[in-house]
């Protein structure tokens, strides 16, 4: 491909920016006249700062990163859009074997109930505080991110206060396996393949898919400037299409064994191909003695709606960012929030209504706890939590 | 001069860094720290104070530094980054040359301004040396292929060193290929008949 259409897209080597990966490698991006250069990116500052400014045309972006870029939070503002979703759910909550068998003591319940465990982490906590021990330290992945968010929904709703009685830091992906072997964190919550990676080196308990928190959350999106989506809305179609036939090709069982393959080198995500087939396949190995956990909504990688992004989603992050205090309320930043998921620009590109998932939740996210979410009605969503900075 | 300003260099470059050092120090900053280790980033950041931080944009710690944009307990002072949004130009420039910084407190403008075109030249200044290294070495690299190439010939074809040179010479330009491509293309032949 001598002739087509350039473009450079930053990538972080992470099981759900499979779909951009495989649309490059399987050669759909130059079927659709697009030659592409891959960008291996070490940290999401960097592939924000790239994007904003134009060196990247595209970027493998963390969903609440590109909301944050919208609204001109801890940075500045360049409007962000998203006409496709790279991947929905696909992180997970990963303890030390110390602090899994603590939960296990404390719990008065299932271990697989987020309720259960979340008491059973406000026990420990208690205890820790009464013994005079250090708090417990999680490890997430930005001050903006779904890790962070999803964690502190979690504790959140067994009473603990991820501001006060725990410490949330943030540590870059390729560094949690380490920093959990070596006791700096405690726990972490990341996106795949590293959550395997440390339950594979015996050193971690995959205690709860995030998929058991939230039914369905928006996690990386394939992401533009606005200003570049409007001055390239042809580009921007062929991009998307590549992307939905990659997405399909993943999304078939048969291809899975391939996919993980093209994955695995170490200018991609550079893990073993199976630890990237057990994730596409949702089937996770969750504790160092080899028990598997099941969940077929565990990564979505286009199946279920999944690629088609959903301003609801985009709406429930935002409105985490207001409860732990990043953002004030206001209408104008929902509404600026919400803009950056696209599907307008989904549906223009791929010509086809996509199917909706029977099993997608009435209110787009199901949360183990509080009530169905409003994506119109924020103060409604912090009203319901007494544990809250706003 | 700025003496009394604070400076940190994160970077596990131990070349680069030395060289950011040595510019930030002739330009009268007697108060720069390296900081290679990046395991427990953020204690040693605030163990230290600093009024600027400078960061290699090849260093995953870098989210690490942007959790001290958030509020919290444990910062004494918000962190802003240099940049701010009339500023793209500077932030291009030292995108591209690999370097970040971020400052703490209210430091003028174009105080922090001199640092950063500092750091901006040294991190160029710095991969011109790259280059040129990487380039030395493909140098040697093809001298060593051509050499056992010409070893091969002579062996085969009972050539003297300067027939052999010259037929390798004499094929590249026929193939319109460099001779060191001609040359491990007959390596790799003579592996084939082995």
């Amino acid at each position: 491909m001598t002739d087509g259409v350039k473009l450079r897209i930053g990538f972080i080597p992470l099981a759900d920016a499979t779909a951009l990966l495989v649309a490059v490698d399987k050669g759909f991006t130059a079927a659709e006249g697009l030659d592409i250069e891959l960008v291996r990116e070490v940290s999401w500052s960097n592939v924000r700062d790239k994007l904003n400014i134009g060196l990247f045309d595209a970027a493998h972006l963390i969903a609440p990163i590109a909301i944050a870029s919208s609204l001109g939070l801890g940075h500045i503002k360049v409007p962000i859009v998203a006409p496709f979703g790279l991947g929905v759910n696909g992180n997970a909550i990963t303890v030390s074997p110390a602090l899994q068998a603590q939960l296990a003591d404390a719990a008065d319940g299932n271990l697989r109930d987020p309720m259960v465990t979340a008491r059973a982490l406000a026990r420990v906590v208690a205890a820790r505080k009464a013994k005079g021990a250090e708090p417990l330290t999680f490890g997430m992945t930005f001050p903006f991110s779904t890790h962070n968010y999803h964690l502190r929904f979690w504790m959140a709703a067994g009473g603990v206060d991820p501001d006060e009685d725990v410490r949330l830091v943030v540590l870059p992906p390729p560094y949690m396996v380490d920093s959990l072997a070596s006791g700096h964190v405690d726990a972490f919550c990341v996106g795949a393949p590293w959550n395997s990676v440390a339950v594979d080196l015996g050193i971690g308990h995959i205690l709860h898919f995030v998929s058991e928190i939230l039914a369905r959350a928006t996690e990386k999106l394939l992401a533009v400037r606005q200003r570049w989506a409007e001055e390239n809305p042809d580009v921007l179609s062929r991009l998307v299409r590549a992307h939905q036939r990659a997405a399909d090709f993943v999304e078939d069982v048969n291809n899975r064994d391939e996919v993980a393959s093209l994955l695995a080198p170490a200018n991609r995500i550079g893990v073993a191909p199976e630890v990237i087939r057990r994730t596409l396949d949702g089937r996770l190995k969750v504790s160092p003695d080899g028990t598997f956990r099941n969940d077929d909504h565990y990564l979505l990688v286009g199946r279920g709606g999944a690629a088609r992004p959903d301003p609801a989603q985009a709406a429930w992050l935002y409105a985490q960012m207001v409860r732990w205090g990043q953002a004030p309320l206001s209408r104008e930043m929902l509404a600026a929030a919400k803009a950056v998921c696209r599907p307008d620009l989904y549906d223009a590109a791929s010509g086809v209504a996509t199917a909706p998932d029977p099993s997608a939740p009435a209110d787009h996210i199901g949360a183990f706890t509080g009530p169905a979410f409003d994506p119109d009605d924020i103060e409604a969503h912090l009203a319901a939590w007494t544990i809250r900075r706003s | 001069m700025d003496a009394s300003l604070k400076i940190i260099i994160v970077d596990e470059n131990p070349i680069r860094a030395a060289i950011l050092q040595d510019g930030l120090q002739e330009a009268g900053h007697r108060n720069v720290t390296w900081i290679k280790d990046t395991t427990g980033l953020l204690a040693h950041v605030y163990a230290i104070d600093p009024d600027v931080i400078l960061i290699d944009l090849e260093n995953p710690s870098r989210d690490v530094l942007e959790q001290m944009f958030q509020m919290s307990r444990a910062v004494k002072r918000p962190i802003a980054m240099f940049v701010d949004q009339s500023d793209s130009a500077s932030i291009q420039a030292s995108v591209d040359a690999g370097v970040s910084a971020y400052i703490v407190g209210n430091l003028q403008k174009d105080r922090i301004k001199t640092i950063l075109d500092l750091c901006i030249s040294r991190f160029n200044a710095f991969s011109r040396l790259q280059d040129e290294l990487d380039r030395t070495k493909s140098a040697l690299e093809e001298r060593k292929v051509i050499d056992r190439a010409r070893g091969i010939l002579m062996k085969l074809r009972n050539l003297t060193e300067e027939e052999a040179y010259a037929l390798l010479r004499k094929t590249a330009m026929n193939e319109k290929k460099k001779i060191a491509e001609v040359a491990q293309s007959v390596i790799m032949t003579a592996e084939m008949f082995k």
